[in-house]
């Protein structure tokens, strides 16, 4: 099975440097493209390999860079910003390529900008991450030693300037426009779309913004092509992806897999199943922000469109198992707390919306709930959802809350019933 | 034109519009919060969500918001559609979870955006049974009251106090539902704009401080249409009173003069009105050693008139702060030859360039609004967010609409603010601003220059020399001059909608020529360049349209030579004006001294007779705006009969003398149609308001609300007997609840409401559409004409070079919207706001003169000698030294001109 975003990534130990990376062909897709191929080979390349954007909402990459406008006496600058602010719960996919493989990261960043002609580059990185910061910081310094950065890379007259920022921490700046303004200075607040960032996006100017998986990805389709690419993936969507799965399973950890991947396979191949004495009761599938599945879509494919017709979606494909042994309400009130401390307060029914779900939901696992407390859940769950908020963060805390509702009505009643959480 | 659908039927509406605008000029009542018709969408409330269609098939519909939906053709919504109906009730539900629902003890309540946003969506039920968020208030000053606890986040405070008005010291603070709006710590809001934030809040977090000290709700406010009379903008107010006292200002509408919006000076510079140095009785002395003693008017105009037998010499000195009505008829009792500006002659000949220029060669005198739209502008002279507040404000807005452009080359709306920001970022105004000292409109200027009046003059004549070779030469420019001049006409070279805006501030009549020969310049056979001369009062501009003898200095002069029985003094302070020995010696020299003002001054205490003037509040009146607007303000509540207008007490001064003309003037209307002979430029002014005889369907238009509540009671702790209501014979309106309360002629408009809108957003029923103009046209009537296609005639007295002698500085006058002007510094919070006396000096030059700050200074001019604190400004330039204008205790100075600073000896 091929693991190319994986392959030079070993557990526990130093990342390669960058002479080792070269060695192992690292910087060879960079020697291939920068200056050899046309901007726009590189875009249709990636546009033709089917990569989605890996940070959740799956957006077909090569479509996204093609919106940006490559007329040169117009745009005399643009940006590309990589995100790597990976805070959706029980997330931990770009910190293992992160701490990983950094200069496949780079590579990834210098093919991407010259696929848009950006001379600017920013990795926008998670707080939290301190190993990344200090490994992506040593690998940045020897990428420029070696003109992999800076003016002339490789002597193609392209130049690129890369900075590593590290967020102030906060979730919301996940979302690209958000991220924007965070990295401008400004609150972190979402914009209005449109106009859309590949146009109008950091500082005004046309800014394509990446998923750190996305665009570790980008060096192994200008090597390998597209149809390798494609072909690395059991569904239409191509490449491969990190899955991981967290929760009481006997092996919690990412495996790069191929795209398409059934849900029985990563939790019971790779995980290994549940501990001795937990029972399965649900999961989900990619993060914190998505509905949660059960026993009967065990058998469907993790890529984006399966995933969403079966009512979910894939998201950052990490996903948490849900035990017999650990309350859904509580589970649920431990999510939407997150997701209502992390609004950015721009709007109304997210802002206030919820919060006032966060203190229902707390009063019902606190055994304080009110039989009318379901009834308002389950309208909140309609009133936040897509289209009245403003951007995607409530409609998304939204998705656990209203399938919890969903499959796990009776554990809701039985705290309203019982005046106490039965699980403790 | 494009066709839209609400509600199942057709409208036509114009192309590029969201639909919660377009819904609102159509009269829908659609319920929003973070929208604002001066600062656009920005989608954070979520109050005006209205269903959307894809087509008459479509049932289903979607939810959008009407402020970020664009208008189009074929755009099918329902405002009434009952999922969206439930959706509108619950963001007020989110709303209320923490708001106080304080309302009673609410300054706000009664005319809270709110509350009838509340009622409008129909939520009336609390369902939430856990603990309110709280929060700690700040102090913010003196203008501003602040209440967090009632804040529902609709970001509209921080968009007007950072975007619009270019402040600092304020922000969105905190995140998710702790958001917080205020300063990072507890202090006075810096920005002089702030006030705003009172009407902008759609509840009660920012109310006004002032009113607070004599609250009353709205309802029971007698209101009536005003101007503000704290500089020559001519911003239209309403102001309020209750028991003989005024209580507050606020905006009155104006399309073309103020928009939505008014400094604090305007909105707070009210309380001389109420102030306990009030002259409230006429009073009389005797002999100039006495004492002044009240007496009876009778008396008082009795032993005026015993001065004026005989056709004796009257001096009349009219004023720029008093009505054109009572200026007029001082005019009438002294007789033209005898009647002076109350002003400087040099001031009185800046004032009269400002008249003259713009009729000498081919420019436009653009309204405020106007000039907002302006593709490049050239101050000259100004300090304009201190001499010009509302003015600065506006250009400010000319950064918008360059962003608005760079916007729409994107195919992104207007209206759509975030975007258009997110778009413009840092975009500068195409602005160069020529002056002694920085401004706070810097922030957007593309250039700014230094220089010293003088040479500021000499600048602005290069330029037009650079644009239009026809132009007076200036001789021997520095390099330095020269690439400002390269730099500014090429700026304004491509552009087609310039403006130059210069006035009286450097106290240089070559700046305001030099300013129109820049504009005349510009002229082109497609392009005709606006020009604005700023003047420092409310009437400035229409004293200098009257026929006067002269400035203050020929009167003096002519008392010497020609003598006189008494002089007239209308609502003058003569020692703000000039030298305060020559005033000495005239009213020492005159043998009778009449004074009508409001307040007790220096020149009230030399007066023989005091006649208490009525203030703007208390009588009617015309004023003349800096773009030549004649606009009339109504009296707000009656006065105790000793108080009377200035043009009545003079009106009754004329019949006691039994002058023959007098029994002409018989009401106000009468007055207005004498002037309105007088001389062309104000033939047509009888039309600025409707007159007295002037009538709706249901009789006058009331200054009281129906709502007014204790008409009965008002004054029963004097007698219980109820007195007959007042009569107004002056004009259309009525101290009374009853009469028309519809839609008046807007210059008539006593107050902001309809039904079901309370608050100040009432407006909206207003206007003939949204941000447009008020329904039957804006009011006031502009007098000044100009040819876009006459020749110009350039100005050619270009000033020399000034050489410094050692130790000399230029100097100059520093406004302070706070305290250079007379009346508003009554207020308490004015006061606050107003600097101490100081010396300006440059950091350098400070240094050469081995002075820190705070370190005391002398400057020496014609024999006279000041010393006061240093004050070191970084933004001002070299070689120049200010004092600030109008301050007590401030020398007053004949500029330009230069003074020796000495650092004083410490012993």
């Amino acid at each position: 099975m091929k693991c190319p975003l994986t392959e030079h990534i070993r557990p526990g130990e130093a990342p390669l440097a960058l002479e080792a990376y070269e060695k192992k062909g690292g910087y060879s897709a960079a020697r291939k493209a920068v200056g050899k191929m046309a901007p726009e080979q590189i875009t249709s390349m990636v546009t033709d390999s089917h990569l989605r954007g890996r940070g959740g909402a799956g957006f077909p990459t090569g479509q996204k860079w093609s919106f940006v406008p490559m007329e040169k006496e117009v745009h005399r600058r643009k940006y590309l910003v990589v995100n790597a602010d990976e805070m959706e719960p029980a997330t931990f996919k770009d910190r293992l390529l992160l701490e990983g493989n950094p200069h496949q990261l780079i590579e990834g960043i210098l093919l991407s900008a010259y696929a848009v002609q950006a001379d600017i580059a920013y990795i926008f990185l998670r707080r939290a991450y301190v190993t990344a910061a200090q490994r992506l910081a040593q690998a940045i310094a020897e990428a420029y030693d070696s003109s992999y950065l800076g003016s002339n890379i490789l002597g193609s007259g392209f130049n690129l300037e890369l900075h590593l920022h590290s967020s102030a921490g906060r979730y919301i700046c996940g979302e690209e426009t958000a991220l924007l303004n965070a990295l401008e200075g400004r609150r972190a607040t979402p914009r209005s779309k449109p106009p859309f960032p590949p146009v109008v996006g950091l500082w005004g100017k046309p800014t394509v913004t990446n998923n750190v998986e996305t665009i570790c990805n980008i060096p192994h389709i200008v090597n390998h092509g597209a149809d390798w690419f494609r072909r690395l993936s059991r569904t239409p969507n191509g490449g491969t992806k990190i899955y991981g799965v967290s929760g009481r399973v006997k092996r919690p950890g990412a495996w790069e897999l191929p795209m398409g991947t059934t849900i029985r396979e990563i939790f019971e191949e790779r995980a290994g199943g549940m501990q001795e004495g937990y029972r399965f009761r649900g999961l989900l599938p990619g993060g914190g922000s998505t509905d949660f599945l059960i026993k009967e879509h065990l058998d469907v494919q993790m890529d984006f469109d399966t995933v969403q017709k079966a009512g979910s979606r894939m998201g950052t494909g990490t996903m948490v198992i849900l035990d017999d042994h650990t309350c859904p309400v509580g589970l649920v009130l431990n999510l939407i707390r997150f997701f209502a401390q992390e609004s950015c307060g721009w709007c109304t029914p997210c802002r206030e919306g919820l919060s006032w779900m966060a203190r229902i939901l707390s009063a019902i696992e606190a055994g304080q709930g009110e039989s009318a407390d379901l009834e308002k859940l389950q309208r909140h769950t309609g009133l936040l959802g897509m289209g009245n908020t403003y951007c995607a963060h409530a409609p998304g805390a939204m998705e656990p809350l209203q399938s919890a509702l969903k499959y796990f009505k009776e554990d809701f009643n039985r705290h309203i019933q019982e005046k106490r959480c039965p699980w403790r | 034109m494009v066709t839209i659908h609400i509600n199942d039927k057709p409208f036509k509406i114009k192309e590029g519009q969201n639909l919660l605008h377009a819904g609102l000029s159509l009269g829908f009542d659609i319920p929003y919060f973070c929208w604002h018709p001066a600062m656009g969408s920005v989608g954070a409330c979520r109050q005006c969500a209205v269903k959307q269609f894809k087509d008459e098939k479509d049932s289903k519909g979607r939810i959008v918001m009407a402020c970020m939906t664009p208008a189009e053709d074929g755009t099918r919504i329902s405002i009434d559609d009952p999922e969206v109906l439930e959706f509108r009730k619950s963001v007020i539900e989110w709303l209320m979870l923490n708001h106080p629902h304080d309302c009673p003890v609410c300054d706000e309540g009664g005319e809270c955006h709110l509350q009838d946003m509340t009622v409008m969506t129909g939520h009336t039920y609390r369902e939430h049974r856990f603990k309110k968020r709280t929060y700690r208030n700040q102090y913010l000053g003196p203008f501003i009251h602040h209440e967090m606890n009632r804040c529902i986040q609709c970001y509209r405070c921080v968009r007007f106090y950072r975007n619009v008005a270019g402040g600092r010291d304020f922000n969105a603070l905190a995140c998710h539902d702790h958001i917080y709006f205020g300063r990072h710590r507890e202090g006075t809001l810096d920005n002089p704009y702030s006030g705003n934030l009172v009407e902008i809040c759609p509840t009660g977090v920012f109310t006004d401080k002032t009113f607070k000290e004599h609250y009353t709700r709205k309802w029971d406010l007698q209101t009536a249409p005003s101007i503000c009379v704290h500089c020559g903008l001519g911003c239209n107010t309403i102001a309020g009173e209750r028991y003989g006292v005024l209580r507050r200002i606020r905006n009155r509408y104006h399309h073309h003069v103020n928009g939505y919006f008014l400094c604090d000076r305007g909105r707070y510079g009210y309380e001389f009105v109420n102030s306990e140095n009030r002259i409230r009785r006429p009073l009389q002395r005797m002999k100039r050693t006495d004492h002044p003693a009240p007496v009876s008017a009778k008396t008082a105009l009795k032993a005026a008139a015993a001065s004026m037998i005989e056709n004796r010499r009257i001096i009349g000195i009219g004023s720029p702060r008093a009505s054109l009505e009572a200026n007029f008829m001082l005019q009438q009792l002294a007789g033209t030859e005898n009647f002076y500006a109350g002003v400087s002659d040099a001031h009185l000949q800046q004032i009269r360039t400002a008249v003259a220029a713009p009729g000498q060669g081919p420019i436009r005198i653009p309204t405020l609004q106007e000039a907002a739209q302006s593709d490049a502008v050239f101050i000259l002279g100004e300090d304009l967010p201190n001499t010009a507040p509302l003015l600065a404000l506006n250009l400010r807005r000319m950064v918008d609409s360059k962003a608005v452009q760079m916007a729409e080359d994107l195919q992104i709306h207007g209206w759509n603010d975030a975007a258009v920001r997110a778009v413009a970022q840092d975009t500068k105004g195409t602005m160069c601003i020529a002056s002694p000292k920085d401004t706070l409109l810097d922030d957007i200027a593309m250039l700014t220059y230094r220089a010293a009046p003088d040479d500021l003059a000499r600048l602005g004549f290069a330029v037009a020399a650079a644009l239009d070779p026809a132009a007076p030469k200036v001789e021997s420019l520095s390099e330095d001059e020269k690439t400002a001049v390269e730099k500014i006409s090429r700026m304004l070279k491509n552009t087609d909608r310039p403006l130059i805006v210069s006035g009286t501030a450097c106290g240089c009549r070559s700046v305001m020529e030099a300013a129109a020969n820049v504009a005349y310049a510009l002229a082109s056979p497609n392009r005709t360049a606006g020009l604005l001369y700023v003047v420092p009062e409310c009437n400035s501009l229409g004293m200098g349209l009257m026929e006067t003898a002269g400035g203050l200095e020929t009167a003096f002069e002519s008392l010497d030579s020609r003598g006189a029985a008494a002089v007239v003094i209308l609502e003058n302070d003569l020692y703000r004006r000039v030298d305060a020995e020559q005033v000495d010696r005239f009213l020492d020299a005159v043998p009778q001294v009449i004074v009508l003002d409001h307040l007790f001054n220096r020149t009230v205490n030399q007066a023989d007779l005091v006649f208490p003037a009525a203030t703007f509040a208390e009588a009617i009146g015309t004023l003349v705006n800096i773009e030549g607007r004649a606009q009339r303000f109504f009296q707000i509540f009656p006065t105790p009969p000793e108080i009377t207008a200035s043009w009545r007490c003079l009106r009754d001064l004329m019949i006691t003398a039994k002058r023959t003309d007098a029994d002409f003037w018989h009401s106000f209307d009468a007055v207005v149609s004498a002037m309105a002979a007088s001389k062309p430029v104000f033939s047509r002014i009888s039309i600025t308001a409707p007159g007295e005889h002037f009538h709706m369907r249901d009789g006058k238009i009331p200054r009281q609300s129906f709502r007014y509540s204790g008409r009965t009671a008002i004054g029963t702790n004097i007698s219980v007997h109820e007195p007959k209501p007042v009569e107004d014979t002056e004009s259309p309106l009525a101290f009374s609840m009853e009469g028309y309360n519809g839609f008046p002629p807007p210059s008539l408009i006593p107050r902001f409401w309809r039904p079901g809108w309370n608050s100040v957003q009432a407006l909206n029923k207003f206007q003939s559409e949204i941000g447009g103009p008020l329904r039957g046209g804006d009011p006031g009537l502009r007098l000044m004409e100009t040819d876009p296609d006459i020749k110009a005639v350039y100005f050619t007295e270009i000033p020399a070079q000034r050489t410094l002698s050692n130790n000399q500085y230029h100097l100059v006058a520093l406004y302070h919207v706070f305290g250079s002007e007379e009346l508003s510094i009554l207020s308490p919070g004015i006061a606050e706001r107003t600097p101490d006396p100081y010396l300006a000096l440059s950091p350098k030059d400070a240094a050469a003169l081995d002075l820190t700050e705070g370190d005391r200074a002398g400057i020496s001019l014609d024999g006279m000698h000041v010393k006061l604190p240093v004050r070191i400004m970084p933004g001002l330039f070299n070689t120049v030294t200010g004092l600030p204008a109008g301050l007590p205790g401030i020398p007053v100075v004949q500029l330009p001109t230069e003074v020796a600073v000495e650092k004083e000896k410490t012993e």
